[in-house]
């Protein structure tokens, strides 16, 4: 048996060439399930390695709270009008002394609390070199909550904020762009800043490390040297220039100090919501990242379990096809069949001719639909910012799939000329 | 001298539908001695065929008992049948039978590939065989490249393979020209001659069965000896 394996899969491979455009139409089948499994399979590591990546690089444990509209009866339990955050009257915004309270409150659940608000986009620039930026006023705690990391000088500090001294926290792509890339010369240097036709000058007290965000650089279409970056200064700078009410806040991240951010962020929520009991139209939403990663994981579960069926039955339909082809095979080759049956073929032997055959379509069709499934994965994943390739797991798993489907379809063909009584194969014309 | 082929009392019928039973042999007795070359003659659907798939172990008797060379075929079970066909029967068929996409090498070696034959030395045995039918310098053709008497004596090279205790060999010369034909009938006469091969031909060629050492006749499924 072990013997004739080899002559068996040079036999099969043999017909195969022979019958390159029938082979071809009976793999289509599992060259599309094949396929679209592989694709799927890497595009959804890629994207959920990619998202929860950023998600952790945001802060896992960071808790948003925001307004939003208080859901009357209709509409209570909509997960999309829970989640939109509104513009409350400024007057009636977050206040420092409800932060205050709640930080005192639950000293071991919450944590430092980011507030921010966005001046605009603007251009750094210095003789006939620039920056493309995009400013945000934030207090002290906005850079650790979100893990950007100083690499020189220093974070802005609470008396910055106070006093709306003009200073910021640039990224190291700036100081390439500007200073020559020398991140300890740029600090204490100035920085002019044009937005909206207006020019500031603030002095540079500390430089970050630029991450880019990979889902979005490889939508924009910026060249490297135009890729626009965050410049922090403090919150009352922009506040002052904005008119915005110093003191009240719209939207806050709050860093959650223990590990179970959701239980947190819904103490936060009832904390903060008595402020606002007679509040007719608005209430306080909040929203853990952990909540986040969950809903975009569970998405990406129900979406590959979608195309998984749609696959499967691609598969099921590519097996009957290969069955129907090995079907049609053996009553070509009766005469094949009755002449090894002639020269001592056992039924054994001829079984197991048929079942490699049929084994052995399945398994090029798979590697054809490994290659596409692998080409579209890459090009999908490359779409969403995280090229990558199928991993050794799903192509061992395409390749045991289509030996299985082989052995399963071809089995019953196969069998079918095993049993063929030898004179009669033999007669046949 | 010792019998390669004992029957006795061979009765074959085929069941076509349940009721209709249709008995093509009528009780056939022979013996075939060792290094013997046997033709049998006959009309065509005399039941000559019949015979040849009964003693190659193709199929079995309806009734009797059937020697081949020491193995009952008559109570083998069909992996037995495949061993027996295997190991002591070489065919030879009318319309050669070699197997499509696989070269002549290939085709001889298939028999030994059944027998468990190691591949190299089934591929030298082969060799050896393709030379003795003078045709090593075609091993790589494929059967569509070959000729009708080239594919024929591919195919006794075939039948050679296991070194059977017969040689069948169903109207060999049927689909060749008289030329050919000759030439492949020479080649039994040297198997025979010089190996001592066991032949039986079943032939239409009552000028090609004369050369035999024993003609046999079959008229309407039974067998008789030349002269009754
Ligand atoms: N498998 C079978 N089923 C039914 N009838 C058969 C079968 N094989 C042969 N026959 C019949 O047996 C008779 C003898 O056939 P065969 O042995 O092939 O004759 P020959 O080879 O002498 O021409 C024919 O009438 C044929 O139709
Ligand atoms: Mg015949």
């Amino acid at each position: 048996m072990g013997l004739d394996l080899r002559e068996n899969v040079r036999m099969a491979l043999e017909g195969l060439r022979a019958n390159k455009m029938r082979a071809l139409l009976t793999m289509l089948g599992i060259i599309i399930g094949i396929g679209s499994v592989i694709g799927i399979l890497t595009v959804g590591e890629g994207l959920s390695a990619n998202i929860t990546g950023e998600m952790a690089a945001l802060g896992a444990q960071n808790i948003s709270v925001y307004f939003q509209e208080r859901p009357d009866e209709e509409d209570a339990g909509n997960l999309l009008s829970s989640m939109t955050s509104v513009w409350m009257e400024e007057e009636d915004g977050f206040s420092d002394e409800m932060l205050e309270a709640l930080q005192a409150q639950y000293p071991e659940q919450v944590g430092p609390i980011a507030v921010d608000e966005g001046l605009g986009s603007g251009q750094v620039t210095k003789g006939r070199d620039y920056a493309n930026v995009y400013v945000y006023g934030v207090n002290e705690n906005y850079l650790p909550v979100y893990n950007i990391e100083i690499i020189a000088g220093r974070n802005l500090r609470a008396q910055d904020n106070e006093g709306a001294r003009n200073v910021a926290v640039v990224s190291d792509k700036l100081v390439n762009n500007i200073f020559g890339g020398d991140v300890q010369g740029a600090l204490g240097q100035e920085v002019l800043t044009n937005i909206n036709g207006e020019t500031y000058a603030y002095t540079v007290v500390g430089v970050y490390e630029y991450t880019q965000n990979a889902m979005m650089s490889a939508i924009s279409t910026a060249s490297e040297r135009d890729i626009s970056t965050e410049l922090y200064i403090p919150l009352n700078t922009v506040k002052r220039l904005t008119g915005s009410m110093i003191g009240r806040y719209q939207y806050l991240t709050i860093s959650s100090l223990s590990t179970d951010s959701q239980a947190v962020a819904s103490l936060i929520q009832d904390f903060l919501n008595r402020y606002y009991v007679n509040n007719p139209d608005y209430q306080v939403g909040v929203m853990a990242m952990e909540t986040m990663t969950d809903m975009v994981s569970s998405m990406m579960d129900t979406l590959s379990i979608a195309i998984s069926v749609i696959a499967g039955i691609s598969l099921l339909v590519g097996g009957i096809g290969v069955m129907n082809i090995m079907l049609v095979s053996v009553t070509e080759r009766t005469r094949e069949i009755g002449t090894r049956k002639a020269l001592g073929a056992t039924n054994g032997n001829i079984r197991l001719q048929f079942v490699v055959e049929s084994v052995i379509i399945c398994l090029v069709g798979g590697l054809i639909g490994i290659l596409m499934g692998a080409c579209l994965g890459y090009f999908g994943s490359y779409l969403l910012g995280t090229p990558s390739g199928p991993t050794l797991g799903s192509i061992l798993l395409a390749f045991g799939f289509s030996m299985a489907i082989g052995v399963f379809f071809g089995y019953y063909p196969a069998n079918k000329a095993a049993n063929l009584d030898p004179i009669e194969a033999l007669r046949y014309e | 001298m010792e019998s390669i082929i004992a029957m006795r009392g061979i009765i074959k019928r085929f069941y076509i539908g349940q009721p209709n039973e249709l008995e093509i042999l009528h009780g056939i007795d022979l013996d075939v001695a060792a290094g013997e070359f046997l033709s049998i003659v006959g009309a065509s659907g005399s039941g000559k065929s019949t015979l040849m798939n009964l003693i190659g172990a193709l199929d079995r008797p309806t009734e009797g008992s059937y020697f081949l060379d020491g193995e009952d075929v008559g109570q083998a079970d069909d992996l037995s049948l495949s061993a027996i066909r295997c190991k002591k029967v070489g065919f030879v068929f009318q319309n050669f039978n070699l197997i499509p996409r696989t070269n002549a090498l290939k085709n001889v070696e298939l028999p030994m590939m059944y027998a468990g034959v190691s591949p190299r030395r089934r591929t030298q045995r082969a060799m050896e065989l393709l030379a003795m039918v003078e045709m090593e310098d075609r091993m790589y053709h494929q059967p569509n490249e070959l000729s009708g008497g080239q594919k024929q004596r591919v195919a006794i090279a075939r039948a050679m393979a296991n070194d059977p205790a017969i040689i069948l060999a169903d109207e060999p010369t049927g689909a060749l020209d008289s030329k050919t034909g000759r030439l492949v009938m020479d080649l039994f006469h040297r198997l025979n001659r010089d190996q001592g091969k066991t032949v039986v031909l079943i032939t239409h060629n009552g000028e090609l069965a004369q050369e035999t050492s024993r003609v046999v006749t079959m008229r309407d499924g039974m067998l008789y000896e030349e002269g009754c």
